[in-house]
């Protein structure tokens, strides 16, 4: 989809030759509960440029065709982690997700994230996501008193945990990974990424009890490294690598 | 704007089992964390079965490559195994100490393997529970028997 506008014209009798429009079709899993026990698909066609993104066409739909339809977002712009689905089968953020990069000459399939209770549509219960984000501790936890000012900290020392204050807590890589999917009293990738902001600050002292707590039976070892998780981070974190950091500074710990 | 609706959602024969007031049950995933998920064993057996599962597999890769090199390839190939071949192997401390290694190593390794996959994809905890009793079951037997084999054999029984 190099000229999508140019190719697709002659699809669209209605458009004159100049129109950026083209038709998609939105495979979209509705599941109501109000309605039925069970989801199905449900197929929405629309006209748009396929330079918007694919929650610009859910809010069309929503908007103009079927006002049914119900998906979370809030800031639209990728930083608040609302609208994490599952677009051709893949988790990203519908805010980020152009429809041109996804090919729209296809059914665009989107569905709710796996591995959590869908309320409806494509919301999800984020209970047990936030109880394992919150089951980590995901604060500074420091001994003795409080300095008069700032606790500073060397570029360097910020550096080594850089990479994951990024993450916005979209689940995206949770509800990607399939040891999740089946166990989801695995703490899953974004609670272990939020650990590691914590265990490796220079300026936390908690960081002993959190590897105490990924030590266990639900935590860190149960990492398959299927990367699942860094393919589907919206920010670019490398979560794979964040756990087998964590894991490495386990064995060096008791060793 | 055409939309193009596959099926009306959820009607059974026209008429709906559910509505407002009684919803049908959410489809929930199996083994969800709530605030009352146990919490840890503190031991670090988890830990010890991970880096067990990498040393094993690196030590494995040298006995069982170098059995199978033994048994099948070199000097005539399989069909010089028999009772006799055996016998005159085990007679060697190196030998005996080389298969006791093996039988540990890969049944250990193997059953902590089947572990991970009962933790990961056993339901219930009725499941995991029988499950696991079932596999350790039949590795203790199968490493205790062969032990009992390579220590006790008797070249000379008719």
């Amino acid at each position: 989809m190099a000229t999508p506008t140019m190719d697709k014209v002659g699809t669209d009798p209605s458009a004159s030759p100049a129109s950026p429009y083209i038709t998609v079709t939105f495979r979209i899993r509705r599941f109501n509960p109000e309605v039925s026990d069970e989801a199905q698909w449900q197929d929405f066609q629309i006209e748009i440029d396929p330079k918007e993104r694919v929650l610009d066409a859910l809010h069309k739909i929503k908007w103009d065709v079927d006002g049914t339809l119900t998906f979370r977002r809030s800031c639209a712009h990728g930083i608040c982690g609302s609208d994490a689905m599952r677009i051709n089968g893949k988790n990203r953020l519908a805010c980020k997700t152009l429809i041109k990069d996804i090919n729209p000459e296809k059914p665009i399939t989107v569905e709710a994230i796996k591995g959590l209770t869908v309320l409806k549509d494509l919301v999800v219960d984020m209970d047990p996501f936030f109880q394992a984000y919150r089951d980590v501790m995901p604060f500074l936890i420091t001994k003795g008193n409080e300095p008069t000012r700032e606790r500073l900290q060397s570029a360097e020392d910020r550096e080594r945990f850089d990479d994951t204050t990024k993450c916005i807590l979209c689940a995206a890589c949770t509800s990607s990974c399939p040891v999740f999917w089946n166990d989801g009293q695995y703490f899953g990738p974004a609670a272990i990424v939020n650990a590691h902001r914590f265990i490796f600050d220079s300026r936390d002292e908690g960081g002993e009890q959190r590897l105490e707590i990924l030590n266990d039976r639900d935590g860190v070892w149960r990492c398959r490294t299927t990367f699942n998780c860094t393919d589907a981070c919206p920010r670019g974190i490398e979560v794979t690598k964040a756990i087998q950091e964590v894991k490495r500074a386990l064995i060096t710990r008791r060793f | 704007m055409s939309t193009e609706s596959s099926a009306a959602i959820g009607s059974v024969e026209g008429v709906s089992l559910y509505d407002v007031d009684h919803p049908a049950p959410v489809i929930e995933p199996p083994r969800k964390r709530t605030g009352k998920t146990p919490k840890g064993s503190r031991t670090n057996f988890e830990m010890y079965a991970w880096l067990f599962m990498r040393l094993s597999g690196i030590v494995l890769v040298v006995l069982v490559l170098g059995h199978l090199l033994i048994q099948l390839v070199l000097d005539g190939g399989v069909s010089k195994i028999g009772f006799a071949f055996v016998a005159g192997r085990w007679a060697s401390p190196f030998w005996q100490v080389w298969d006791l290694a093996m039988l540990w190593l890969a049944m250990l390794h193997g059953a902590n393997g089947l572990r991970t996959v009962i933790n990961d994809y056993a339901e219930r905890d009725n499941t995991r529970f029988w499950l696991k009793m079932l596999l350790y079951t039949a590795t203790v037997f199968t490493v205790l028997l062969g032990t009992l084999v390579i220590f006790t054999f008797d070249p000379n029984i008719r």
